[in-house]
């Protein structure tokens, strides 16, 4: 091995170097200059984010323990986009008083998980897969319990170290039996060797029961709502798109690579599983009034959706679940922004309290507007032509009616989301939200949300694109 | 640019331009040019059309145009236009350009307004010209969800369930459209080889018939739906109640054409032998439907809920006639979908005129109406006649038509269905008699009303081009009906004529 093929991780090794110059600022500074710190932290993820989509080659290091693919960098990259917009959005909370002298340790913490995530997409055997699950979600436990002083923030932050430790201990065991059944924890061995028997296909489920949680698939949703509402809006932002995107990504290209002759055994799994998600997750997020909980139940119904793409078992349905989740993020920083915006300023996350919102801030609306749209599946947003075509592979691959659930699903998501709008739009408000300005930064991630949503579904080429780079996952 | 393109790229500039405006002032004048030119095109494209056939051009669809959008789907932005799409294009420019001039006078958010309604219009001139299916069911679905907004905000009494009921039921109901739409795509190529959503190449397949069997109910049912098909229809009259004027003239002249054209052409145009197995039910639903719709309009006292009532009344019979399966009928169903436009879309707009003035839509708390405002008064007369069906006006040409085509079928069922269906047309002529005779007749019930205004310059533009579209079409119906036949042709190829 030499010097150069250690630049395969470039994007790892960069956001390493990140962290570390993030801390040294923090030594050098102190921490006194808020200002510095907010710009610095910023830029410098710009300038890495940029970086990550120069071109790069692909193949494995470590004997085959770290691999890549265009569509793991691609995948990389919207990560990277994706945390960047959190960046932009989280800058006007963290100027307040109460983050004084901790701004660094929010952004330390932010891409240490990111670093988890990148190696955990990236890795070519279970236990590098182990790690970098585990760091990206320790300081994700550290991330939502960031409000110490507050009582739910810590109690987020509980309940996902706890839970998430609960569901390592599963998927560990799964890796185990995996190891047990065939003596090696490389994915290569383990395609060459997998063979149907009781072994594998619990090591299956208890693996796919670990990244369930993740994603907060139904049953192992539950603590989905609770922890997304104590935690700061940003993190939660952040944790429902970066981190359920990731695990997504993982989970599909598991599926297909280690456990592809199972084949018969995770498509049942992943048709009920489906159902039950997007299902129980719509029913739930009708009742919500705090839009924190509302999203959490929105998302654990998007994930239900991203299930079509991968039941579907062909390299359309992939790319399509690739394709949807970079739109998921984008849509789903679009709402979050909104709201942290709206939270930053005045404290409010109550859905009643967005009564009259168009009247004071038409800017705002729009954004919110567009997200929520997006979710819902309205053309011409983005999530249209994502919910769309994940609707078209599963039914090529002959699922008919799970794909009747699932658009029956959507109108049911419609609804709460309508009812969002119709609170922006049209329930009359004595006192509504004042206007308020945004800061540079927050108008920018806005944008760039909004941007995202309406570019990526309109323009053809960039599924075309994506479609041509999963090859690397088949 | 091509033709038909501009059809969109016009209101969508309009939309862009009015987003820059000032005060409403501006915004009218701006919507009202954008329209102006969209009715001119809609004209222009009348004439193209009619001079391409006179030349010799004997293609299934004219002015296509074809850009690659998603291409491992084989998505296409494919745009075309026949007989059928453009007497509905020319209905919409009609009905859109009256629309702006009945909501001359909307001052409170107007900007927002106009913006929706021509994302409205927009999606309907694209829905028309498209003639792939994704791009048909992507503006299919951007001229419904504003409907949302238009009736929520600028709305009136229990708006919000209205606007909400209108909005998920026919959201839902494209769902379930779109499961049809992509099981077209899937069975697009039984041989193997690349699938098409391109409605010219899906005519010339046939789709495995047990397919069809779950795929036509549910593109029936989709877009009927929206063609207020019996039971489906509920959302119809509280959503029309509650929508503002030109939402309302849009809505029921325009958008609820969509479905009777999508019935037509996609589920009954390239489903065929299903249509056929299937249409005994349909046909029960339709015809109950016409005769329900009667009643239930005898039954109200609100103007607007009558007039919605009568829609879903005369939209059954375009199912109805599309369920004939024979060229006189289907004409009649293309016929009947423009000539309601007109008519319903005449009668939204004086009751919202009229409304306007009285502050009430309950017929028994007016009357006398013809002392006040002859003009709105002899207008509304003048509709009425119209709708149930005197000869030299449009309503009457279509359903002739319909019936003559309809009693082609010798079979009893038939004969008892369309019996059935006439027999509306008697309730229509109760109905609409008796809400003209207390409306406008006798004396004025509230002293308030002696001194009300009559039609303003406006709102003599709005009526005088329906008035002028329904005696036009009454009067000189052969032009237009034999474009339409010409087209309906091709179509009925798939179908055992008789």
């Amino acid at each position: 091995m030499n010097l150069n093929s250690f630049l395969l991780m470039r994007h790892e090794l960069i956001l390493i170097a990140v962290v570390l110059l993030y801390l040294a600022s923090e030594i050098i500074g102190g921490g006194k200059n808020k200002r510095f710190s907010l710009n610095f932290a910023v830029v410098l993820f710009l300038a890495v984010t940029i970086i990550g989509f120069l071109p790069i080659s692909t193949g494995t290091m470590f004997g085959g323990m770290y691999q890549t693919s265009p569509a793991i960098i691609l995948m990389k990259n919207i990560l990277n986009a994706g945390a960047f917009i959190v960046f932009l959005q989280v800058v006007s909370w963290l100027k307040k008083e109460e983050n004084d002298n901790r701004i660094m340790e929010f952004f330390i913490l932010i891409v240490s998980t990111l670093i988890g995530m990148n190696y955990m997409i990236s890795a070519g055997d279970f236990l590098m897969f182990y790690l970098g699950l585990e760091l990206a979600t320790i300081p994700m436990a550290a991330l939502a319990a960031y409000q110490v002083y507050n009582l739910k923030s810590a109690e987020a932050g509980i309940k996902l170290l706890l839970l998430a430790a609960l569901s390592s201990g599963i998927m560990l065991f799964g890796i185990s039996m995996l190891y047990g059944a065939s003596e090696s924890l490389y994915f290569t061995d383990l395609i060459r060797t997998m063979e149907m028997n009781s072994m594998t296909v619990l090591a299956l489920v208890f693996i796919f029961s670990g990244l369930a949680f993740k994603i907060s698939i139904v049953p192992f949703h539950f603590w989905t709502a609770d922890v997304y509402e104590g935690a700061p809006m940003s993190v939660t932002s952040y944790m429902s798109v970066i981190s359920k995107a990731s695990a997504a990504f993982v989970l599909m290209s598991l599926l297909f690579t280690v456990f592809a002759q199972l084949k018969e055994i995770w498509t049942p799994i992943l048709y009920i599983t489906s159902v039950l998600t997007m299902t129980l997750g719509n029913l739930f997020a009708i009742r919500q009034r705090n839009i924190k909980r509302f999203m959490a139940f929105s998302s654990i119904a998007q994930a239900g959706f991203i299930f079509l793409g991968i039941i579907s078992g062909t390299q359309m349905g992939m790319s399509t679940v690739i394709y949807f989740l970079a739109i998921y993020i984008f849509s789903n920083l679009a709402v979050f922004g909104v709201a942290g915006a709206i939270y930053n300023q005045t404290g409010k996350e109550l859905i009643d309290d967005y009564a009259g919102l168009y009247k004071t801030n038409p800017a705002l609306t729009l954004v919110m507007t567009f997200g929520l749209f997006s979710l819902a599946g309205i053309p011409p947003i983005a999530g249209f032509f994502g919910k769309f075509f994940l609707f078209t592979a599963a039914m090529e691959s002959g699922f008919l009616w799970l794909t009747v659930i699932a658009v029956l699903n959507t109108i049911i998501s419609l609804y709460y989301y309508l009812l969002i709008v119709k609170a922006m739009y049209i329930t009359p408000n004595e006192s509504p939200i004042a206007f308020f300005r945004s800061d540079f930064y927050m108008k920018m991630g806005l944008i760039l949300a909004t941007i995202g949503i309406l570019v990526i579904g309109f323009i053809g080429g960039i599924h075309h694109y994506i479609y041509n780079l999963s090859f690397g996952i088949l | 640019m091509d033709i038909l393109s501009l059809l969109i790229v016009v209101p969508v500039l309009t939309i862009l331009a009015i987003a820059f405006t000032k005060n409403y002032k501006q915004v009218r004048v701006i919507a009202a040019i954008g329209t102006g030119i969209q009715l001119f095109q809609s004209f222009n494209l009348v004439w193209q059309y009619l001079q391409e056939r006179a030349a010799g051009n004997t293609a299934i669809m004219v002015f296509t145009k074809s850009y690659i959008w998603f291409e491992k789907f084989n998505i296409k932005y494919d745009i075309g236009v026949d007989g059928i799409s453009v007497a509905l294009i020319a209905l919409t420019g009609i009905i859109v350009t009256a629309g702006v001039y009945a909501s001359w006078g909307v001052k409170e958010q107007a900007k927002e307004f106009f913006i929706w309604l021509l994302l409205l219009a927009t999606g309907v001139f694209g829905f028309f010209i498209a003639i792939d299916l994704f791009t048909m069911f992507v503006f299919y679905e951007i001229a419904v969800i504003p409907m949302y907004l238009l009736i929520g905000v600028w709305g009136s009494g229990k708006k919000e369930y209205s606007a909400m009921k209108l909005t998920l039921m026919l959201m839902g109901a494209s769902a379930i459209l779109l499961v049809a739409i992509i099981g077209l795509y899937i069975y697009s190529n039984p041989q193997g080889g690349p699938l098409t959503w391109n409605i010219l190449e899906l005519a010339n397949v046939t789709m495995p018939i047990e397919m069809q069997r779950i795929f036509f109910p549910m593109a029936f049912v989709g877009f009927g739906a929206l063609g207020a098909l019996f039971p489906f229809h509920t959302w119809s009259p509280d959503g029309h109640a509650s929508a503002p004027t030109a939402v309302s003239m849009l809505h029921a002249g325009v958008l609820m054409k969509l479905g009777g054209y999508g019935a037509l052409r996609i589920a009954v145009g390239l489903m065929p032998e299903a249509a056929q197995e299937q249409a005994w039910f349909f046909m029960i639903l339709t015809a109950f439907g016409a005769v329900y719709g009667a009643f239930g309009a005898i039954m109200q006292t609100d103007l607007k809920y009558i007039n919605a009532y009568s829609s879903v009344s005369h939209l059954a019979m375009i199912l109805f006639a599309i369920l004939m399966f024979n060229a006189t009928a289907m004409n009649g169903a293309v016929l009947q979908m423009i000539s309601h436009g007109f008519i319903t879309a005449l009668f939204f707009s004086l009751i919202g005129m009229i409304y306007g003035r009285t502050h009430t839509r309950d017929i028994y708390k007016m009357g006398g109406l013809m002392k006040v405002m002859p003009i709105l008064a002899g207008t509304y007369m003048v509709a009425s006649f119209a709708s149930l069906g005197l000869p030299g006006f449009s309503a009457f040409v279509a359903e002739m038509t319909i019936f003559v085509g309809a009693f082609q079928h010798p079979d009893l069922f038939h004969r008892v269905a369309t019996i059935l269906v006439a027999s509306s047309i008697v309730v229509t002529a109760v109905y609409i008699l008796r809400a003209a005779g207390i409306l406008l007749m006798g004396p004025i019930k509230n002293d308030e009303f002696k001194s009300l205004g009559d039609a303003l310059w406006y709102e003599k533009v709005t009526l005088i081009v329906l008035i002028g579209s329904i005696t036009v079409m009454g009067m000189a119906p052969l032009w237009l009906s034999d474009m339409i036949m010409k087209s309906l042709t091709p179509m009925l190829q798939g179908f055992v004529t008789l």
